[in-house]
This record gives structure tokens, sequence and C-alpha cells, in this order.
């Protein structure tokens, strides 16, 4: 019932040389606790722009985003990011990087504890033993992993992913779907998933939305009937497959490649 | 390794001094034309005490200049990095002032500040090498992926976190690289001043001696001199760099 995230009639334009550009008309989006919904669109349609505004770093010229029933009006700590760039520093080890958050949000843990939770998070995503690694020493996989160690280990409420996995090959991305179920399994968070992959949309998450093209809008909204982990083999379902199709389809509604039927989100 | 770090750079700077003693042999070259390595060593033991006192002076007005370049450098660097309208309205100046041939500004300054010649020198080889620090700063800020402030920012960082967490240290490496060419540079200035407006001092003031004493190996030896110097300071900021921007040193594979 309680939504953890809620955005109402979001509207926003950048101002740009040629003046405004909206890129968000009417924005509507509920993530109840503990949920996982997946954003799709069309490329540039505004999807990083939703995470700006989830985490607080710019504020929505119209409508509102609240995050546990308190209106977002700037940065909170209780938000954990990672994007499609892992964003390591590369000056340090992997712990170091993980401990980041650590230095800005106030907590009451000692130093042991925070390295104790920074070194069981590692483990948790199956990099034990790289702690004292370097960035640069790590596959493009291990250093996702690391920045989403990075994205949890302050405890967030929120875990904000923008294409964690878009630029990683096929066969990496499906392991780090695996170990997002995981880690959801052990450190229980609401999150939401920016993609451009459908399959991994609907293998993450237990809400698909689907935005329309600039400026976006709530075009569609699909319930994943599967939440909790599920394994590989369900993308190969008649089930999955049915699913797919309708999102594809919604795609190219938003594309503007088909014509809009009557929907209602 | 590292005994063939040491024994390469060695090996071709004798391989060098045999080559020029050869082609002033073989030439037949007399030293007012054209001083051998081997015209260099007298001069040495001749004037070594006027060596060390002019290059003591030259050294430290050099490295003075370098530090009010790295300061100065840094500061215009991050102003430029941070924002927009400062870049816009700084990058003309800069470049324009840079332009300047700095032997021209000699005179100027030395008619500016009359009889402040150490100021003089090492405002001279500040004047020359902060350009390109300010440049590789600002460079370094301003392409700084908005990933790296937004991962702070979110958790309610300030910009000044964000500037010595991450926006600093991501620019030691453009720094230093900038530094190396900034040292050189101070040399050059330092140098331009105690030649073009000699007041008595520095390694060019004895160039300067030897010029007016047709004292040719005394000439090639204040140059080689200064590239010993120079080298000596180039290796002390590579250093530098490896202690603070090490990690930006890929591992060969």
């Amino acid at each position: 019932m309680e939504n953890l995230i809620e955005i109402k009639g979001v509207r926003h334009a950048y101002t740009t040389a040629s003046g405004p550009l909206p890129v968000l008309d009417g924005l509507e989006l509920a993530v109840p606790e503990g949920g996982f919904v997946a954003v799709v669109g069309p490329s540039g349609c505004g999807k990083s722009t939703l995470t700006r505004l989830i985490a607080g770093l710019m504020k929505p010229d119209e409508g509102e985003v609240w995050l546990h029933g308190a209106r977002v009006t700037g940065p909170r700590a209780t938000v954990g990011m990672a994007f499609q760039n892992p964003v390591l520093l590369e000056w340090r080890s992997i712990l170091k990087n993980v401990m980041l958050p650590l230095e800005i949000v106030p907590t009451k843990s000692s130093r042991a504890e925070q390295e104790a939770r920074a070194r069981y998070l590692l483990d948790l995503v199956g990099l034990a033993g790289f702690e004292d690694k370097k960035p640069s020493e790590l596959s493009g996989g291990m250093r996702q992993r690391a920045s989403l160690c990075r994205a949890l280990v302050h405890k967030p409420e929120v875990l904000i992913l923008d294409e964690p996995f878009g630029a990683l090959d096929a066969f990496t991305r499906e392991d780090l779907w695996q170990t997002m179920h995981k880690v959801k399994q052990e450190e229980p968070f609401t999150g939401v998933l920016i993609t451009h992959d459908l399959r991994e949309s609907i293998f993450l998450a237990d809400q698909v939305v689907v935005l329309s093209g600039r400026p976006a809008r709530t075009q569609y909204v699909l319930d994943v009937p599967q939440t909790g982990p599920r394994d590989l083999d369900h993308l190969y379902t008649t089930e999955a497959a049915e699913m797919l199709a309708i999102l594809r389809h919604q795609i190219e509604i938003a594309q503007g490649r088909a014509p809009a039927d009557e929907v209602s989100a | 390794m590292s005994w063939r770090k040491i024994a390469t750079p060695l090996i071709a700077i004798l391989v060098f001094l045999a080559l020029w003693e050869a082609l002033v042999w073989a030439m037949g070259w007399p030293n007012y034309r054209m001083a051998s390595p081997s015209d260099l060593g007298p001069a040495y033991t001749k004037y070594w005490e006027l060596f060390l006192v002019n290059g003591w002076q030259t050294l430290w007005r050099t490295v003075v200049g370098l530090l009010l370049a790295v300061i100065v450098g840094t500061g215009i660097g991050m102003v430029m990095g941070f924002s927009r309208t400062m870049r816009d309205a700084l990058y003309p100046l800069l470049v324009g002032f840079n332009a300047i041939p700095k032997a021209t500004v000699v005179p100027i300054v030395a008619l500016m500040f009359v009889g402040a010649h150490d100021f003089n020198t090492v405002l001279i080889a500040f004047m020359i090498s902060f350009f390109p620090i300010a440049v590789s700063v600002s460079i370094g800020l301003s392409t700084l992926e908005p990933e790296y402030r937004d991962i702070l920012r979110s958790l309610g960082a300030s910009q000044s976190t964000v500037f010595w967490k991450i926006a600093l240290p991501k620019t030691l490496p453009e720094f230093f690289g900038a530094l190396k060419v900034a040292v050189t540079l101070a040399f050059i200035g330092t140098n331009l001043m105690e030649i073009v407006s000699p007041h008595g001092r520095g390694l060019g003031a004895l160039f300067d001696s030897g010029k007016t004493n047709s004292d040719y190996p005394l000439m090639f030896a204040v140059l080689i001199a200064l590239a010993v110097l120079g080298i000596v300071l180039y290796y002390v900021v590579v250093a530098l760099e490896k202690i603070f921007a090490g990690w930006a040193e890929r591992q060969p594979h």
C-alpha cells in the first residue's frame, strides 16, 4: 500500500540555446516498498532525468517527487546510484571505493564495522579476494559489481540503476542479472532500473513502465507475474515471449512507428 | 630492471657526447666555432665556483617561478574548470597573453621593477610557465564525467567535498603532464631575463660573460649546465608524479 517512491504529474524542460526543450511531460511512477520497477523507453526520452529527480539532484518544473512520505527537495543520503559507467576512483583500491559513501553519509558504525560491511558486500557479488586491487585491474563486469556494492554500502532505501549493465557483453550481463537477484534477497532494497533491454526489464523487475518518446509521460505499465528470484530459463517461456511482444509493441508506439492504441496505463 | 632504467639513458648521453666530439674532430672546427665535449672539462674546472654560485641562482629562481606558476595556474584552472562563463571570458585573454613572446616582455618588466632582479627573473619564469598548468587543470576539471559528481552529490556532499575527493585527484595526471612542460619553460624564462637584461646573476649572466670574452667553451659549458639542471628538475617532477599520480600508470600486460 505504502509507496516508497511516488512521482506525480512531473513536467520538466531544459533550457537550450534554441529555447526550452521539454523532456518530461506528465510522468507518473509509484514504487512500493521493496518493489523493483524497470523503466524502458526510446533513447533520449528523459529516463536519466528521472533518476536525477529521484536522487534529488534536480527539481522538476512542475509536479512532485515523494520519497518515503517526504517531498524530495534536495539530495538525501538514503539513495544509492549506479550508472552504465562504473565511475570508480582509479587511485583507490576496490575496498576503499566501496567505502566512499560512508565518508559522506554520517554513520554511527565504527571503521572496522564499515570495512566489514564493504567486505561482506564484495563477497556477496563475487568479488572476494579483489578488495585490494585497483579498478584498472578488474574487468568491466567486475567493476560494475564493485559499483553496485558502493551503491549499497550505506544501506540506502532506494537503489537507482541507470543502465548499469548496458555496456557489458551478453553473458556477463546475464551473470550480473542473477547477482542482482541474490543481492536483493540478502540486502532488500526498493529499486528503479533504467534500461534499454526488454529482457532485462522482465527478468529483474516486478513492474515495467514504458515511457513515451520525448517529452516523456508514462505510457504503459506491465506487471510481471513472477516476483523475487527467477531462473534464466524463464526468459524462454511463452509467458515471457508474450510480455516481450507487448513491450516491443509499446516501444514502437513510443518511437512513433506504430499507431497508439487505446491503452489506459 | 631498474639497472636498465638508469643505464639506458646514460649510454644514450655518452653516445651523444661521442658523436658530438667526433663531428667537431672530423670537421676540424676550431673551438670558437663549435666547442667539443673535451673543451667542457677545462671550462668547468676553471670556473667551477662560478658555476656553483650562478647555477644555484638560476635554480632557485626557476623553482620559485615554477611554484608561483603552479599556485596561480591551478587557481586559474579551477576557476575556468568550474565556470563556463569564466572559461569563455578567460580563454582568449590567456591565449593572447601566452602568444606574446616573453623576450619582448623582459625589457618591460626590467623597467617596471628597476633593480629588483630576483623578482623580475622569478616573474618571467612564472609568466612563461603558468599557461600549460592553467589549461590542463581547467580541462581536467571541466571534462569530469557528471556521474562522478552525482555519486557524491546524491549523498548530500558539498561541491568542495567533490573537489577534494574526486576532481582534484582525478586531474593530477594531466597536471603533472603540464608540469613537465612547465619545468623546461620556466628555465627558458629565467635565462631570458638573465641574458636579455643582464645583472650579473645566474647561468645566463655567465653565458653572457663568456660571450663578451669570446670564451666559447664557457658558453657551451653553460648550455650543458642548463641542460643538466633541466633534466634534474624534470626528474624531480617525474618522482612527484610517481608518488601522487602513480595510479594512472597502466601496468604493462
